[in-house]
This record gives C-alpha cells, structure tokens and sequence, in this order.
C-alpha cells in the first residue's frame, strides 16, 4: 500500500475498478458482520418476545420504531451500551454508507483522470444525496 | 401474529431473505419487490415496516452483486453517474410525495409496478440490434458512448436518446423512494430500449445505480422509523447470502424459465396487493 494510493498508475481505471469492487465486498461484509451480530444480543436480550409489527390501519398515527434508533447520534451511544437493537442499525448505516463511499470514491478517480466534467455530475449526485438526509430531518 | 417466535420468525425472514437476493440477482429485479408482499401479505407486516426493509434490501442484493459484476469490467460508470443526478432527484420527490400519500394508494401503485416489472423481465433480451450506429450528440459530449468484453471480442456501442433515458431514471427514482424498491426493471428500460444501450451493459449498470438511488432515501426513511432492526437484520443477511449465490451462479445458468415462473408469482402478488389496497386491509 504505502503512498501508492496517490499515484497515477493506481488510479489506472482497471485497478479502480477493482478497487471499487473490493470497497463494495469489505462494506457488505462489514454490514452483514455487524448486524449477524448484533441480531444474536437482539434476540438473547428481548427474551424470544416477538414485537407488534401488525398494520396499522390507514388514518391512525403509525409510531415506528423506537426514536434512539432512527439518528446516528442516538444509535452511537447504545451500541457502546451492547443495545442489540443498535447494533443492527449501525450494520444497516454501514450498510447504507456503501454505495454513496463508492460514488465518493468515483469523484476521487476521475479528479485523477483529469476528467473535471465528470469530477462535477458525481459531486453533484453526492451533493443530491446530502440534501436528501438533511431534508428528512425534521 | 402468527403466534410466531422471535426465533422462528427471524428464521423465516432470513429464509425469505436468501430467496429475495438469489432471485433479485439471476433476475435482475432487485429483491425488493420480493419483500414487500413477503412481509405484508405473507406475515401482515405494516405497509411502511415492508417499505423501509425493501430499501434496505436493494441496497444490500446491488452492493452484492455489483461487488461480483465489476470484475468483468462492463458497468459504465460514467452512463450510471450522470443518470444518477436524475435518480437522485426523483429518489428526493418520491420520499416528498410518500409523507402525504396513504399507504393504500402506495399499495395499488406498488401493484402496478410489480406487474410491469413480471412483463419487462420475460421479454425477448437477445436482439441484434446494431450497437455501432451514429448515437446522440449529447451522447459523445457527455462521453457515454463506450465499449465492452465479449465472447465475440470488444463490442462497441453508442447512446441514443439521452433526454428520454434521462426523463424515464427520474421516474425511476421517484418509484425508488415513493416505494422503497430498486426500480431496476424502469431503469433497463431507459437503458436497454430508449438508450440502445446492450443488455448485459444495462443491467450491470442499472444494479450499480440501484445501491446508490436507495441510499438516497434510506436516510429519510431511517429518520421517519420505517426501518426496523427486527426485521432488517435477518432481511440484510439473508439478501446478501441469495445475492452471493445467485451471482455465483448466473454466468452458468439460463435463467429463461426461472424468469418465466418468478414473473407469475410476481404478477399474482401484484393482483393481490392492489387488492388489499383497494379494500384498505393493509
């Protein structure tokens, strides 16, 4: 490895594109690691108790899942606590993360193609994804 | 419901999940469209739990099987980036749109996509279409017009009809984040029919745009507590096991039958899930 990351030759497309396959293979293997073990301490600490996940009819207030597990600054805290439950989601957020480092990294080798037409759509696309995040907090 | 264990049910999930990848990747339909029958019809799951999960099974069967694809060298990622702008943007107006609509009117319109997806994947794939002819100007501005690896040798090809590609991914994007699901049937269609892009170049780049269009919303849907971790977890595990598999597999396979049967089942549920939406019983 060492600084062979910032040499050209690196960045030649056949080595990105193995690069960017093995990026996907390491997220989704890290995604399914994390959440395979978070599920086993979910269900050892909700003691074989199914919850209610049955519709809810249209016109009443469908109230989701607890509230720590829908902010990654509420789901940090319970994972160092062992919450099963927070564990998942950190695997799902890992999970989610994958494909929008990928196209991060795609902005990275075409910046190294000298290919600035196409350095700008992807900072577009990423710039897209970011208002859609901040768009839902509400 | 069902009077299921916690054990029991995380099994059948997972085992559903498995299911969903496997045919997701020989199909190419993504295993979303799989989930969400399977977990509303199957075990009377809310509408908006099914949702979320579906999301999070898209992104799990793309990032798996482009992981597999990418090796071969044949996703363009320069058609998948700039049609992402338009998936991106839809992916942003359908989780808009979802907030006011109720869930019966997302169940009837998850119907009809189902079934065009049933009809998209057991049409004719092979056509000798000539992929060399003269394509769009906006084609080479852009720089779309590229090549791929064969049995026959290096296969060129050029990009017609950007504008309607680009006005079809934005559709694509909207059903994205209005139901959760991939939309990788509308998004070969921009590719394959309006683009004249090659089938086996559509499909891997769709998959690629697949990831990327779900995790656009995903976060909305984190946010609004559709993505339940009880669920999710054997969902994401089983997907991604299905999604291995089937990859392994698909070079090897002739999946014409395979395809034939899944899209009767898919029509099926279709029928059936627009039918609970009409009756308001899910």
């Amino acid at each position: 490895m060492g600084f062979k990351i910032f040499s050209k030759e690196f960045w030649n497309e056949e080595y990105v594109e193995q690069y960017i396959g093995k990026l996907l293979r390491y997220g989704v293997i890290l995604a399914c690691t994390i959440t395979s073990f978070g599920g086993i301490i979910y269900i050892i600490q909700s003691k074989g108790k199914m919850p209610d996940y049955s519709s809810v009819p249209s016109g009443e207030e469908f109230s989701g899942v607890a509230h720590y597990l829908r902010e990654i600054s509420t789901i940090l805290p319970r994972v160092l606590d062992f919450d099963g439950a927070a564990i998942i989601q950190l695997g799902v957020l890992v999970l989610i993360a994958t494909p929008i480092i990928r196209v991060a990294f795609s902005a990275v080798s075409f910046l190294i193609e000298k290919d600035y037409m196409y350095v700008a759509i992807t900072l577009i696309v990423l710039a897209i994804i970011l208002a859609n995040m901040i768009l839902g907090i509400h | 419901m069902l009077g299921l264990s916690l054990v029991e049910f995380t099994i059948i999930i997972l085992l559903g999940g498995v299911l969903a990848g496997f045919l997701g990747a020989l199909t190419g339909l993504g295993g979303g469209v799989v989930v969400i029958p399977l977990l509303t019809l199957g075990f009377g799951i809310d509408m908006r739990y099914a949702i979320g999960t579906a999301l999070v099974t898209s992104i799990a069967s793309s990032s798996g099987a482009a992981a597999a694809y990418i090796k071969e060298g044949i996703t363009n990622v320069r058609i998948g980036m700039f049609l992402e702008i338009a998936t991106t943007t839809g992916a942003v107006i359908g989780a808009i749109i979802a907030v006011y609509l109720d869930k019966q009117y997302i169940a009837i319109i998850f119907g009809f996509v189902l079934i065009f997806s049933a009809i998209r994947s057991v049409r004719k794939t092979e056509t000798n279409e000539d992929y060399t002819l003269p394509g769009d100007k906006l084609a080479e501005k852009l720089k779309l017009n590229s090549s791929f690896p064969t049995k026959e040798g290096i296969v060129k090809y050029n990009v017609h009809n950007v504008g309607i590609g680009y006005s079809l991914m934005t559709l694509a994007g909207i059903l994205s984040g209005l139901l959760g699901i991939g939309s990788g049937a509308l998004k070969v269609l921009a590719m394959d029919t309006a683009m004249k892009i090659p089938f086996k170049v559509s499909t891997t780049t769709s998959n690629f745009m697949v990831g990327v269009t779900a995790a656009a919303s995903a976060v909305i849907y984190l946010q609004r507590g559709y993505i339940d971790p009880g669920i999710a977890m054997p969902i994401v595990v089983g997907v991604l096991a299905g999604a291995f598999l089937g990859s392994r597999i698909l070079p090897k396979t002739n999946v014409k039958k395979l395809r034939m049967l899944f899209s009767i089942v898919i029509t099926v549920l279709a029928v059936f899930m627009m039918y609970n939406g009409i009756t308001g019983k899910l």
